[in-house]
């Protein structure tokens, strides 16, 4: 516990050290969301998006950039790179468990997005008059349901890939079409129903997300699926997982 | 009183044989050398007493513990200083140091150990901006900072500049004058035969010779030379009837004597006997790169 603690320490010492990930992490989708904002025709109440207006209809897709840029990109990489330059190899000479730091990884990664939201969800309420969710609880476990979908599935990434190269090989695909089905790449009213209706179910499940933020509270097979596929991602990463 | 015994270690990666049967024990207190070709099975023999690889056959014992059964224990005891194990490019080595000696349950002063290390002005410098040799050195810092009775070193000193090499040396030599048993993996014959007190040879997964360097020399590849300019001409028959002779060559005006055994002193002693003198004198010995060449039948890679 002493040696997590300490490693959790530097670890989030390192996360703070890289400045511009950290800002793309954490202050990203909250820029998109000012430049839209600032936008007027986006502020008027729209029947395509059943009367909101753009700003709030595409809140849950911003919150997406920073889930799909943590989950399946950064720390699937940090974890590959730390693997490939031997870092968790050496870890595991010593009296502390690679896992430690894998540990830490998760923690650090859950801080950058949990901050990444807050942001969003604050800046969105007092500059735009983005209503708070409207379903506090149905938007947390939409949230860490999400979240934990995305993250065990970059595990997967870092638990398959063997080395950096790999890992981007698998990672950049899956950021892709995350951030598509989450339509960040065009709105998802834009995208054709079938497409709309596929990205419900890839994590982090932005339907659940909007359910629980603007209308009616998430559907639970919307929850459930992200669900599944966090505890088996998950499964398969505990498995498939090499320190070296 | 032997702190490492292994005994008919045999490991295999599916059908490719890494170690077919190793067999050594270490002293305490000693710099015990594993040498050997690329792919002998050096590595793989010492990640074997580190506990970091199961053996497929034979027994390791370390401190009187089981490396994978006592790794917990054993973790405290033993420092290993792994083949190419970096760290991250921001952590910086003040940072590095007291986050190992934080796992320990007595460390080393890190301060202390930075500064024994010559890396006290570089102490808040990123992993990433240190040379080559300062990385290294870090990572011999990390491998002792838990005060370790063991201290596994694998390819010391691989990529570093002469000086670098020879600083290190003299580092490990330090290591070893505070206690510490040293065990290091190298393919370079000179640092062995600078360093280490025994050297194990070990050769597609078998120790094919375990002695001192010097013992080594004398035992696989014994033949000396010498060469000298005459003040006189020399009878060859003179220097052939010496029974440390084993021929006589010469050049123009040198001789070249070659023989085995304690050839300086008879050659020396008949020229002088018969009042020549040998200018230019030179005594060529074997190195343990030549028992190294004899032994494995390949020239040590540099």
């Amino acid at each position: 516990m002493h040696a997590f603690r300490q490693i959790l320490r530097i670890e989030a010492r390192l996360y703070l050290r890289d400045l511009p990930t950290l800002l793309t992490i954490v202050g990203l989708p909250t820029m998109i969301l000012v430049v839209l904002g600032l936008i007027p025709s986006l502020r008027e109440p729209d029947p395509n998006f059943d009367g909101q207006n753009f700003v709030n209809y595409f809140a849950p897709s911003l919150l997406v950039v920073t889930l799909a840029m943590v989950g399946v990109n950064t720390m699937p990489m940090a974890l590959a790179t730390y693997r490939e330059r031997g870092v968790l190899r050496r870890l595991a000479t010593t009296p502390a468990h690679p896992g430690a730091l894998l540990a830490a990884q998760l923690v650090v990664a859950l801080a950058a997005i949990l901050a990444s939201a807050l942001l969003l969800i604050v800046v969105g309420r007092l500059a735009f008059g983005v209503p708070l969710p409207e379903h506090p609880l149905g938007f947390v476990l939409a949230f860490v349901l999400g979240t934990a979908a995305l993250l065990a599935l970059g595990l997967l990434v870092a638990a398959v890939a063997r080395t950096t190269k790999a890992a981007q090989a698998l990672a950049v695909p899956l950021f892709l079409l995350t951030m598509f089905f989450g339509g960040v790449y065009l709105p998802r009213f834009l995208l054709p129903d079938a497409v709309a209706r596929i990205g419900d179910y890839t994590p982090p499940g932005v339907q659940a997300l909007l359910d629980a933020w603007t209308g009616p509270s998430p559907q639970p097979l919307h929850l459930a699926i992200m669900a599944v596929i966090a505890v088996a991602a998950g499964a398969g990463a505990a498995k498939l997982f090499r320190w070296e | 009183m032997p702190v490492i015994e292994v005994t008919h270690l045999k490991k295999r990666y599916g059908d490719l044989v890494a170690v077919d049967d190793v067999s050594l024990t270490v002293e305490a207190g000693e710099i015990f050398g594993v040498l050997g070709p690329n792919g002998a099975g050096k590595t793989t023999t010492v990640e074997c007493v580190a506990g970091l690889r199961v053996p497929d056959g034979g027994g390791v014992s370390v401190l009187g513990l089981d490396p994978r059964r006592d790794a917990t224990q054993l973790r405290q005891r033993v420092g290993v200083q792994l083949q190419e194990s970096q760290l991250p490019d921001r952590l910086r080595v003040a940072e590095a140091l007291e986050l190992y000696a934080s796992f320990y349950r007595n460390p080393a002063d890190p301060a202390a150990l930075i500064d024994k290390l010559g890396l006290g002005e570089k102490r808040n410098t990123a992993y990433k901006k240190l040379s080559g040799g300062q990385k290294q050195r870090l990572s011999i810092a990390l491998a002792l900072v838990g005060n370790p009775e063991i201290a596994i070193l694998d390819e010391l000193t691989t990529g570093l500049d002469p000086q670098a090499r020879r600083d290190t040396w003299g580092l490990i030599e330090q290591v070893r004058d505070s206690g510490v048993t040293i065990v290091l993996v190298t393919h370079f014959m000179e640092e062995a035969e600078r360093l280490c007190d025994r050297v194990a040879v070990i050769d597609r997964g078998r120790v094919v010779a375990l002695d001192t360097p010097t013992g080594l020399v004398s035992s696989v590849a014994p033949e000396q030379r010498i060469r000298f300019r005459p003040s006189v001409p020399v009878d060859d028959r003179l220097l052939t009837d010496l029974p440390e002779v084993s021929a006589v060559q010469r050049t123009g005006s040198q001789v070249v004597v070659t023989g085995t055994g304690d050839l300086l002193h008879a050659v020396t002693s008949v020229l002088a006997r018969h009042q020549i003198i040998a200018a230019d004198l030179r005594l060529e010995q074997s190195t343990l790169d030549d028992a190294f060449v004899e032994l494995t039948g390949h020239r040590p890679v540099d």
